[in-house]
């Protein structure tokens, strides 16, 4: 939510007479003033008319947030970001649009012609237009909610869900992520704005895969976005994040949490595809991307699958994990991260083996272009009581030209003798005579090493779902123009 | 009109010179074998004809169907109507041999301004393409060239020619490695794309290939240079006495 001009001159007005009024008390307001303390997050809470527990959990993080320090393990390098210069609540109705297609980025433009985006959604993306004005879908996505709402399933934002299911929301949220996680998951949970939430019933297959596309109101989720989703014991839902056009979005920061609860015998497939403005040639301008995304399989038998590809942002951080508590259950991750030009890309998983049988697996698939860096960086931990339990993790680099970097860290630790872990690892290059052979065959340059870096993921395409995958692909190839010459 | 002309053609490998002033003109529908000792040239002759980077071309000309052939890319040569089939074929993980063929095909369709081809018409053809070759539907779902056995992969090089429809072709020992049966399919593969208008460049160790596809010509080169030709009757004579005579202390 970026504030225009003539809001932050209001704003400016208000820090002025902030004593003389008494900020807190005047709820007329549509826009916090910069900066970040108690009384924000207060006025946060009483604009979302949220009850007294989350008003103190909100709290609790923000104090102990206070006491945290920013970490600089990851190997990202980035601007330090100033806290109290950003806003933390506006209302949509001060979103600084531009008037029309003319004004936007001509370069983003061009991207969404070659993904095959339809006018109205390009509008949509570039935040020309209000989702509902594009959406008479929105009718199409009242229509599944309608019938989802029917089978029991909850799809709805986490506001909504709070003022609505709250014994739910209360019983779960933070219990996968604690407030005190981690700086960007505390900072969030002191200061999210909005989110999903998703509750499937015991033993019902969601019919359908959710998305955040067809969610009203899908828009100003913020850049503190918090998502909360929980499969009842043997339910199962497949949840799609994103959109895989690049959204105009002038947040610098962003810092997500998405929490995931799998109960006796259920299911949670999460699929991601990322492509936040990665910023220009130089990163100036991109998105950080902070996110903590975290899956329980807190029952027997359960099963939860991160699928990702992530090709945007100029500086990445995300570390999609399991927690394997059940016994017999699974995590798995799958991820492509595609680093061009500038960007940096610190991303992995984690996986916490803590009942008997758990398994997991990782297959990772670094890319690094132009003067990209590329870091995967894992977990994985089998605790005492994890009888037999066994992980098998690959991560595959790639790089393009030989000005890029890739990294692979793994930590292992095992504390029981009876649990198998692998891991392999290897680095390639996208071989001249891989390039020959296809350019022979007609491929242009950027065809053929788009083709090549498919190949090279395919592993990890096949496990998004179909009608995702394809424009993966595509933005696999567009993510990579000019990388060779 | 001759549909590639090569004149005094010059060329080096890093700053090896390795072709010394090649002539050659192929016309419309001829099949000329090109045979010669071990490093004499031969691939380097069929790089560079099709575009390949780090060969450096220090003389001469080459013309495809009238044009400057060595003003153009890789895959400009390739849309043209030039093709390869690759003395040692590239594996290509991930991407299975129909969606590598597809991508091919397209490429020339849009090159000439063409819708791309539907994606069941598209299948048919590759799968009757296929079973001539005796090639299962298998291996076209397999990544391309990995873990094919080397006459698989040769078959496959065929395969991919009959479905791109070359005006001219150039073969890089294809017939190496591969068994007896496999050599007959692919010389009749080969044949079954003999037309009037298409011309192949058989580059070849063996007599024995050209008792199948019956060459117009027959060329010896050695030390960068075509040192002789003649009509197929020259292929005997080379398998009877090898290379001796084209060896005056030169490499
Ligand atoms: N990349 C390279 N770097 C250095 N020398 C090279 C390179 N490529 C080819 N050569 C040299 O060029 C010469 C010609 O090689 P080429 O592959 O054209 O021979 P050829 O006639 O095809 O041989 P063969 O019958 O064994 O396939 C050889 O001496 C080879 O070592
Ligand atoms: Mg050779």
């Amino acid at each position: 939510m970026s504030i225009d001009a003539n809001t932050a001159e209001q704003v400016k007005e208000l820090e002025v007479d902030k004593y003389k009024y008494g900020f807190v008390t005047d709820i007329e307001m549509e826009t916090a003033p910069k900066g970040l303390n108690e009384d924000i997050i207060r006025f946060i809470s009483a604009k979302k008319e949220e009850p007294y527990w989350l008003l103190e959990w909100r709290l609790k993080a923000y104090r102990h947030w206070l006491t945290m320090e920013e970490p600089d393990w990851a190997k990202v390098g980035y601007d330090k970001i100033d806290y109290q210069d950003l806003h933390y609540y506006a209302a949509p109705k001060n979103i600084d649009r531009p008037k029309s297609l003319d004004e936007v980025d001509p370069e983003l433009l061009k991207t969404y012609e070659k993904l095959g985006i339809p006018l109205k959604e390009q509008e949509l993306l570039s935040g020309v237009v209000a989702v509902d004005a594009v959406f008479d879908s929105v009718s199409v996505a009242t229509t599944y909610k309608a019938k989802l709402t029917e089978m029991g399933v909850i799809f709805c934002s986490i506001s909504e869900a709070v003022r609505e299911y709250p014994e739910i929301v209360e019983k779960y949220i933070g219990s996968v992520v604690p407030y005190s996680d981690n700086y960007f998951a505390t900072l969030n949970s002191a200061v999210f704005t909005d989110g999903s939430f998703v509750y499937i019933p015991k033993g019902l297959r969601c019919p359908m895969e959710l998305s955040t596309y067809f969610r009203i109101n899908a828009e100003n989720t913020g850049q503190f976005e918090r998502t909360l989703i929980i499969a009842d014991e043997g339910a199962y839902v497949s949840y799609l994040e994103g959109c895989t056009a690049p959204q105009r979005d002038e947040n610098q920061l962003h810092a997500a949490v998405v929490e995931l609860v799998a109960l006796d015998n259920a299911e949670i497939k999460y699929s991601t595809v990322q492509n936040w403005y990665p910023g220009d040639e130089n990163g100036k301008g991109g998105i950080y991307n902070f996110v903590t995304k975290r899956g329980a399989c807190r029952g027997e038998n359960s099963k939860i699958s991160w699928t990702q590809v992530e090709t945007g942002s100029a500086v990445t951080w995300k570390y999609p994990s399991c927690i394997l508590q059940g016994d017999n259950s699974i995590g798995e991750f799958y991820s492509v991260a595609i680093t061009n030009n500038a960007q940096q890309a610190d991303t992995g998983t984690k996986m916490i083996h803590l009942g008997k049988n758990t398994r997991s697996t990782v297959i990772s698939k670094g890319i690094s272009a132009g003067r990209a860096d590329n870091t995967y960086r894992g977990l994985v931990k089998i605790m005492p009581k994890a009888e037999g339990a066994r992980n098998f993790t690959q991560c595959d680099s790639l790089l393009i030209g030989n000005k890029c970097g890739a990294h692979t860290v793994p930590y292992i630790e095992s504390r029981n003798p009876s649990a198998r872990v692998e891991h392999e690892a290897t680095t390639s290059k996208i071989s001249e005579d891989q390039m020959f052979y296809c350019m022979q065959r007609g491929l242009s340059s950027e065809a053929a090493v788009s083709l090549i870096v498919n190949g090279f993921c395919k592993e990890v395409m096949k496990e998004l779902p179909m009608e995702f995958a394809v424009e993966a692909q595509k933005l696999i190839g567009i993510s990579l123009e000019g990388s060779v010459g | 009109m001759s549909i590639l002309s090569i004149e005094n053609l010059h060329a080096n490998v890093g700053e090896t010179e390795i072709l010394r002033g090649i002539n050659l003109k192929i016309e419309p529908g001829e099949v000329h074998a090109v045979m010669g000792p071990n490093g004499s040239g031969k691939s380097t002759l069929s790089y560079v004809l099709a575009g390949r980077d780090g060969y450096s071309v220090t003389g001469g000309s080459v013309e495809f169907k009238d044009k400057d052939l060595l003003e153009l890319e890789a895959d400009e040569r390739a849309n043209e109507g030039v093709f390869l089939a690759f003395q040692y074929p590239v594996e290509v993980p991930g991407v299975t041999g129909m969606t590598f063929l597809r991508e091919a095909y397209n490429s020339r369709l849009r090159y000439e301004g063409r819708d791309e081809a539907d994606a069941m018409e598209f299948l048919k053809l590759v799968r009757s393409k296929a079973k001539d070759l005796n090639m299962s539907d298998d291996m076209l779902k397999r990544p391309v060239n990995v873990g094919f056995s080397g006459g698989e992969k040769k078959r496959n090089e065929i395969l991919q020619m009959a479905v791109l429809e070359p005006k001219l072709a150039i073969l890089d020992e294809t017939d190496s490695g591969l068994d007896i049966d496999a050599l007959k399919l692919v010389a009749d593969g080969v044949n079954a794309l003999r037309t009037s208008e298409r011309s192949m460049l058989i580059i070849t160790h063996y007599q024995r290939l050209l008792d199948y596809i019956e060459p117009d010509h027959v060329h010896v080169l050695a030390h960068g240079q075509i040192q002789r030709s003649g009509g197929k009757e020259l292929a005997l004579e080379l398998e009877a006495n090898g290379y001796a005579e084209f060896f005056d202390g030169k490499v």
